[in-house]
């Protein structure tokens, strides 16, 4: 039983250990530069080959070359938008759980608000008006997600701040920042572990779904999911040109979905 | 229950008074004019002036927000600075599209979620439990906009037996509802999974158990009936979603439903179009949410109680 829990976990961190190195050791990786023509075929996508191991796209760019340093900017967006959504997620959950009453109130009721917006259609609207650039992407994707992270930080806060050890503390004159940050926080520092991990896929996916619409970081840097919307025009004559990005997509949000859940199960031991 | 009913209709119409502000101030941060949308950039300013009166650009904030909410209450969200045809209109001439492929959706993930979910939960410790487990976050950890390309790719393309795209009967129905079925699916058999541990833990099933009742039995009679409730809140709320277009899948598809729609109303800065499509989402998640929350309370009587005392 446990074997197999660490089982999850081990091949989760490695998925996203091998990740990070791909994008932190880019240069050395690669084979090509990602922003040049370095195939005879300009003009044309060129299938993969000896030379070019996933083909290269109309441009006459190794694929290869563009998913390693893809790697860079999907990752950076997608941790970036995970703290960005925790941060938010975090602080509501526990300010609504901590001060319950009217706090707990308004704050839990703008949460539901915000779970009946559509999420995709609201990140949409936004960063079409605010213009895509890497800072709105990021202020997007965690002003629409972090609803679920407050909804679960909330319920364990609520049961953390009565426990008798917080009681005891806030009895010796603990003042409220403290007795949150230092008592309620390390204890509920599992769960937000756990739903780091799982909110790290979502923001991935969040953010390639809006590359693909064409709303992610702007060009040249190629993002995985920007490289399956410019190969979409392609997809009947290079269909590569799309499925290996979407397979850096699936390697990334299955590492950090299985490193979440193999947290969750050794929790629940 | 009357109270209770009561109680959740008054919530949900709260909580679409807020969203409807909330639209109402996307609306103001887009930095696009109105008026200069629908005349057109060349347009002299008397005519401007003329559009933004006609609108009630002109008047107070909220003022224009009062006269929006009571116009969406009428039904009326307003017409299209592009399409020139009122929003509600557009809506309901793409719900048929969203609508085939939402219910056919659905119907797809619990079909393949609940029976991967029961077995995982039947085997659980075993080899089958840990496989399903990494199936099932396989099948959630696909990006639907790649999954949709590629099955285009293999079942129209090399196959043949798949149209291209478009909304043209019920073979065009079969990719696009299995590129939202199956992440669906993968994540309802976590759900259905986790709750038929829970519930298989619980005493009465010990004494189904205790008194003589195989595994198979007790699971199927005793334990699945409680665990497949809070997947009925789920499935509600994902269906509401569903109905609402799904952008990604659509977009893939060139599927006529409302997130193409949608999806357009963003790109030309449509603003009553957008407003309109994220208002009527909201409203069908809150509907969803209400029929959920009755359904479950006349399911599970302890809620009922718990309400009203």
């Amino acid at each position: 039983m446990k074997a197999r829990v660490n089982t999850i976990e081990i091949v989760g961190a490695v998925m996203v250990a091998s990740m990070i190195v791909v994008a932190l050791f880019a240069p050395m990786l690669a084979p090509h530069d990602p922003t040049r023509a370095v195939a005879a075929t300009y003009g044309d996508p060129g299938r993969p080959s000896l030379a070019f191991l996933l083909g290269t796209d109309e441009l006459g760019r190794d694929v290869l070359s563009r998913i390693i340093y893809g790697a860079r900017i999907s990752l950076t967006v997608g941790i970036a938008a995970m703290v960005m959504t925790m941060t938010i997620g975090v602080a509501i959950g526990l300010g609504a759980g901590f001060f319950g009453g009217a706090v707990d109130f308004i704050l839990m009721r703008f949460t539901d608000v915000m779970l009946t917006l559509p999420a995709l259609l609201l990140a949409m609207a936004f960063v079409a008006v605010l213009r895509p650039s890497l800072l709105t992407i990021l202020l997007v994707i965690g002003l629409i997600s972090w609803t679920q992270i407050a909804r679960v930080v909330r319920a364990e806060t609520l049961s953390m701040s009565q426990r008798d050890f917080v009681l005891a503390a806030r009895s010796l004159g603990a003042s409220s920042m403290r007795l949150m940050v230092r008592h309620v926080l390390p204890n509920i520092l599992p769960t937000i572990v756990v739903m780091a991990a799982l909110s790290t896929s979502s923001t991935l996916l969040l953010d390639a779904g809006l590359s693909f619409l064409g709303l992610g970081v702007p060009p040249p840097i190629p993002s995985w999911g920007r490289m399956i919307e410019e190969a979409q025009i392609y997809f009947r004559t290079a269909p590569w040109l799309a499925a290996f990005p979407g397979l850096a997509i699936f390697y990334a949000v299955l590492g950090f979905n299985l490193l979440g859940y193999g947290f969750l199960r050794r929790q629940r031991q | 229950m009357a109270l209770y009913v009561v109680r959740r209709i008054f919530f949900g119409a709260a909580v679409l008074i807020g969203t409807s502000i909330i639209t109402f101030v996307i609306a103001f941060v887009v930095p696009a004019d109105p008026a200069v949308t629908i005349a057109g950039a060349k347009a002299d300013p008397q005519t401007l002036a003329m559009i933004r009166q006609q609108l009630g650009l002109d008047q107070p904030l909220y003022a224009q927000y009062a006269r929006y909410l009571n116009r969406a209450l009428h039904g009326d969200l307003g017409r299209s600075y592009v399409r020139r045809d009122s929003v509600s209109k557009l809506i309901a001439a793409r719900f048929p599209a969203t609508a085939v492929l939402a219910v056919s959706a659905m119907a797809a993930s619990l079909i393949l979620g609940i029976p991967m979910g029961m077995l995982a939960a039947a085997y659980k410790h075993g080899a089958l439990d840990n496989t399903l487990l990494i199936i099932s976050l396989g099948l959630v950890s696909l990006p639907v906009f790649w999954l949709g390309t590629m099955l285009l790719v293999a079942g129209g393309l090399y196959l043949h037996s798949f149209p291209l795209g478009g909304f043209s009967g019920a073979r065009s129905l079969i990719l696009p509802t299995l590129t939202l079925a199956l992440g669906s699916a993968g994540y309802y058999s976590r759900i259905l999974h986790t709750n038929l541990i829970d519930v298989m833990d619980q005493d009465y099933i010990r004494t189904a158990r205790g008194k003589g009742l195989s595994g198979a039995r007790t699971l199927l009679k005793h334990a699945l009936a409680n665990a497949l409730l809070p997947l009925v809140t789920l499935a509600g709320l994902d269906l509401a979603g569903l109905l609402s277009g799904v952008v990604l899948t659509e977009t893939v598809f060139n599927w006529p439903g409302i997130g193409r729609l949608a999806f357009e109303a963003v790109f030309n800065l449509d603003i009553p179009l957008i407003m309109g499509t994220v208002l009527f989402s909201a409203a069908l998640i809150v509907v969803a949410n209400l029929l959920v929350d009755l359904l479950y309370a006349r399911l599970d009587p302890r809620i009922r109680f718990e309400e009203s005392a």
